[in-house]
């Protein structure tokens, strides 16, 4: 069994339990964990928030070629949400791919991958 | 200050070779950069190698030595990661040292043996220069972070994908007479919108291909080129750099690429030009998309207009301002660690006349070399001058 990646495994498991949340710094820039510091204004100030219940589209893609990881998944629609100050990249399922907006609401959970049955961020429309 | 000097330059042929070995690979475009140059191995003061996937590919770290041993080079050797970006950030550093004194003679260059392993495992390999936590194992690919960017591009300015079937088109023409180049074939924009989806709105023609091949250019000092009277009238005048967050997602905009206008103005200011200066452009086009947020980070064309200059014959060929006359990464190929100094290679030759698309710019005198790494959370930005 290989070692979890601490921050990043304890942060599926939150979202998993619909308690998912995000690093904020003192200046409101978001992040997702592990980190001690925000890139953007140098802030050490770091404190966990609860991630909004849901987020919105910011762009999508359908993938046709995967890799060897997500080759039984694909097609799939992968796009970046943001959720307030932060943003995350998962799967997004339970609609065509077709009609995947920009500015579309989904919330957040974690899924498995068809391909291996690792642990994935999913997006579900609200 | 004086600038440093591209000596010569040598490529392989870029293409599918999955049996040659990168350090053949290297070995081949060293040699052939030497020679070019006229300069003996024995003064090469260090080896600046790029790759980005050797250990995944070749199961090979430790690259440097290997490389300069390829090429007869008993000099220090070093291998520069910057994903796509990787010879860039080596020909960065070699001008720096060229600039200081500290070397005279610096052999850049880069190679990438990909297609050994396979179409799935290469799109795998390349997928690793995104951030692994949180991109690849949520499913993105390559491709589809450039899918991303794409879209959100369309949605902010306009455009689609005819008119980036018209940067695949150009470029594939302009790669017609380059015997190097992987992809010598004329294209419609209807056989570009009739490909296969990769990752939407990207199909198959808005990629380049997985490609295997390397390239090397010697950089001398100023000093170094009149004392051994080398013939070498293109200098690198200018050098940029610029980063940016590695996850695409933690960038406040995913329709522009700010470390490849970071570096445009580090190397502008540095060379003492600026974009109404460029006379020829070589860019980073590993899709389509790319191409465009790189003629508009280079400051060729504003936000929002790059899209349809390919379309409106601007950067062909014949137009005011040809980007990529190798055929880009799109038809010449991107052996990934080799691009930057195939850039390299590619404008010096336009530059002295040598190359065969150089008489569509014969009256070029500055040139602009664009290497951007992964979502361009790595770009470097050289500018190249001809002596008249």
């Amino acid at each position: 069994m290989s070692a979890r990646d601490g921050g990043y495994d304890d942060w599926l498991d939150a979202v998993a339990e619909s308690a998912g949340y995000y690093l904020e710094c003192a200046n409101g820039h978001g992040w997702l964990p592990p980190r001690r510091v925000c890139p953007d204004c140098g802030s050490r100030d770091l404190v966990e928030e609860p991630l909004p219940d849901a987020g919105e589209i910011a762009t999508h893609t359908t993938v046709y070629v995967a890799t060897p990881a997500f080759e039984e998944d694909a097609p799939y629609v992968t796009a970046v949400v943001h959720f307030g100050p932060v943003s995350i990249t998962g799967m997004v399922r339970g609609v065509d791919p077709e009609a995947v907006e920009m500015g579309d609401v989904v919330g957040i959970d974690v899924g498995e991958r068809e391909t291996t049955g690792d642990r994935i961020v999913v997006f579900q429309p609200r | 200050m004086l600038d440093p000097r591209v000596a010569g330059a040598g490529v392989t042929d870029f293409g599918e070779h999955p049996e040659r070995t990168g350090r053949d690979l290297f070995a081949e475009a060293g040699l052939a950069a030497l020679d070019d140059a006229g300069v003996p191995a024995d003064d090469v003061d260090a080896l600046y190698f790029g790759n980005f996937m050797g250990e995944l590919a070749e199961h090979q770290g430790h690259q440097g030595p290997l490389m300069a041993e390829a090429v007869g080079v008993d000099a220090p050797a070093t291998r520069f990661e910057a994903a796509c970006a990787s010879a860039g950030a080596g020909v960065r550093q070699a001008v720096k040292n060229l600039r200081t004194g500290e070397a005279d003679v610096i052999l850049v260059g880069g190679a990438e043996r990909m297609t050994n392993i396979g179409t799935a495992a290469a799109t795998d390999a390349l997928a690793i220069a995104a951030d692994d936590l949180y991109e690849v194992r949520a499913g993105m690919t390559f491709p589809g972070a450039y899918g991303l960017m794409a879209r959100s591009y369309f949605a902010e300015y306009g455009g689609n994908r005819e008119d980036l079937a018209y940067v695949a088109v150009k470029n594939h023409e302009h790669a017609l007479v380059n015997e190097h180049a992987q992809l010598r074939k004329e294209i419609t924009v209807e056989d570009a919108l009739d490909a296969p989806m990769v990752a939407d709105p990207l199909g198959l023609y808005d990629a380049c291909p997985i490609t295997d091949g390397a390239a090397a250019a010697v950089l001398v000092s100023d000093e170094y080129a009149d004392e051994h009277g080398l013939t070498a009238p293109v200098s690198i005048t200018g050098t940029g750099q610029g980063g940016d967050n590695l996850a695409l997602q933690d960038r406040p905009h995913f329709d522009q690429t700010p470390a490849a206008d970071a570096a445009t103005e580090e190397a502008y200011a540095d060379a003492g030009v600026g974009p109404a200066d460029v006379d020829v452009a070589e860019v980073h086009d590993c899709f389509t998309i790319a191409e465009v947020l790189a003629v508009e980070s280079l400051g060729l064309f504003k936000r929002g207009e790059g899209i349809t200059a390919a379309r409106e014959g601007v950067t062909t060929r014949h137009g005011e301002m040809p980007v990529n006359l190798s055929g880009g990464l799109k038809a010449k190929g991107h052996p990934v660690g080799a691009t930057g100094v195939a850039q390299i290679a590619t404008l010096t030759w336009l530059l002295d006349g040598s190359h065969p698309r150089a008489d569509d710019v014969s009256d070029a005198d500055v040139a602009v070399a664009h290497n951007a790494g992964g979502t361009a959370a790595s770009a470097t930005v050289h500018v190249l001058e001809v002596e008249q």
